[in-house]
């Protein structure tokens, strides 16, 4: 070894130690920070709409929670006591979300739209993936719900369920009215508007509201002899040459018709 | 220290996954902060970086978290997501001694004393450090603060370990010639030197090493 070779060996030690010294450790908080965002993985944004601005939280399996809060902290507050956890604020939504969503919001039946209904319960997540198969432009009772999820006698509980709906308007908990032909209450903006959103989707409720006043419960057609709830697009495009009007489900089994396969009117049970 | 870390993630993600933030904040957060001179911009980055891996973790198959190399996985995610950063946002200028005493190294309580000591070698280094250009910055970070090897070194930067050792060779020169010469520390680096669109040549950065 030269001896100019041993200040370099010197030096390259030092550096060497400088560099290892150097090294930062995490802010004490770190470790907690990441692992209550892995935790609680929503994120939420604005998205501005022609039916107003909504607060959009969402997740890696889709769209979490929608609601028109006032600012951040009205929604946060209103998310974490919703679903029990955390959601942070990003710039934008995702752009893959923001599309379809939008239309959605503006009421394109067709704009699919994936949800995550984590953080409910199991008995709220079988009235909201129900209601969620409530097609455009038609409404069905409460009673309806709960039959169709097998509680039958959870009527009002079906009620709360949807009064807490925490996607509106993806899920359409706007759909669900009351067997007296009156629309019920909305917790998205009240009863107006509730039924501004279903005039929107074409549904008669003036139409609806008459019937029920006569005490009329389905529709039927003299051609296919099957009865359906009176907004189901069987009945609708029954002219009114056919279209016969029944009080009960055992009127209409009573003059031979069936229930329709497609709304459903009655139980399974019931039909068989 | 968790042993057979990936393994621990295979079996059980939640508790592997704590196991791993434990065992990588100082690494995560160490290579943001060499990369992004704001530290609470930093700290956001890592905790990106740690949230984009666990969600990357839940959509791998078995076998691949068993064969994962946490250290370099890890380097490459915040690497890359401070790349991004940099790429969005050009470094805003905050001053480097902006370095706190919790953020030294340090095992138990030291003599007061000992730790300005401490500090300015930290401070200075951090100075040299960000002086160089970002290839070598994250190299001598890598090689030298966080001691990785040049395999794990290869796989964090996803390049050649031929290349990776070159750099860290040429990171080295440059460092000790602003040593040699502290009065001739390049200026600090601008955005546009940031985003680096290319690697600098072999001319270029001998051209440097002479600087």
């Amino acid at each position: 070894m030269t001896t100019n070779q041993i200040p370099f060996l010197a030096q390259a030690r030092t550096l060497h130690g400088q560099l290892r010294a150097s090294r930062e450790t995490a802010p004490a908080a770190f470790v907690r920070a990441v692992l209550q965002q892995v935790a609680s993985p929503d994120s939420y944004a604005p998205i501005e709409t022609s039916r107003g601005r909504f607060f959009v939280a969402f997740n890696e399996r889709g769209v979490s929670a929608i609601d028109e809060a006032a600012d951040e902290t009205e929604f946060e507050d209103w998310f974490r006591g919703r679903l029990g956890r955390r959601a942070r604020r990003v710039d934008a939504l995702p752009r893959r979300l923001e599309h379809p969503l939008r239309r959605r919001l503006e009421g394109d039946r067709r704009a699919r739209v994936r949800v995550d209904l984590s953080g409910i319960t199991p008995f709220e997540r079988d009235v909201l993936e129900k209601t969620a198969h409530i097609p455009h432009g038609e409404v069905r009772p409460y009673a309806w719900v709960a039959r169709e999820i097998g509680r039958p006698r959870a009527v009002r509980a079906v009620g709360t369920a949807l009064a807490h709906n925490p996607i509106p308007l993806v899920i359409p908990c706007h759909r669900v009215v009351r067997s007296d032909g009156t629309i019920g209450q909305y917790g998205l903006g009240g009863p107006e508007r509730k039924r501004q959103f279903l005039t929107e989707e074409g549904v008669p409720l003036p139409e609806l509201q008459s019937l029920a006043a006569a005490g009329i419960r389905y529709l039927g057609s003299d051609t296919t002899s099957i009865f359906c709830l009176p907004t189901c697009h069987d009945a609708r495009r029954t002219t009114a040459r056919h279209l016969v009007t029944f009080r009960s489900a055992e009127e209409s089994f009573a003059a031979g018709y069936r229930p329709c396969m497609h709304c459903r009117p009655v139980a399974a049970q019931v039909a068989a | 220290m968790c042993p057979e870390l990936p393994a621990h993630l295979a079996d059980d993600l939640d508790a592997g996954f704590e196991c791993l933030v434990r065992d990588h904040a100082d690494l995560v957060y160490g290579l943001a902060r060499r990369m992004i001179r704001d530290h609470h911009v930093a700290e956001e980055v890592a905790q990106d970086a740690f949230v984009r891996a666990y969600r990357a973790l839940g959509g791998y198959p078995e076998d691949r978290i068993r064969a994962l190399r946490p250290k370099a996985w890890l380097a490459r995610i915040v690497l890359n997501l401070s790349r991004n950063h940099l790429r969005d946002r050009p470094a805003a200028g905050v001053p480097i001694d902006d370095v706190t005493e919790t953020q030294i190294r340090g095992d138990g309580p030291a003599d007061p004393a000992d730790l300005v000591v401490r500090r300015e070698g930290v401070v200075r280094m951090a100075a040299l450090l960000e002086s160089l250009p970002p290839r070598y910055r994250r190299a001598i970070e890598l090689r030298h603060v966080q001691g990785f090897s040049y395999s794990e070194l290869a796989a964090a930067m996803d390049r050649p370990v031929n290349s990776v050792k070159s750099d860290v060779h040429r990171g080295l020169a440059l460092l000790r010639a602003s040593l040699q010469a502290p009065e001739a520390l390049p200026p600090a680096r601008s955005a546009a030197e940031t985003l680096e669109p290319r690697p600098p040549t072999r001319l270029q950065a001998e051209g440097a090493a002479l600087a």
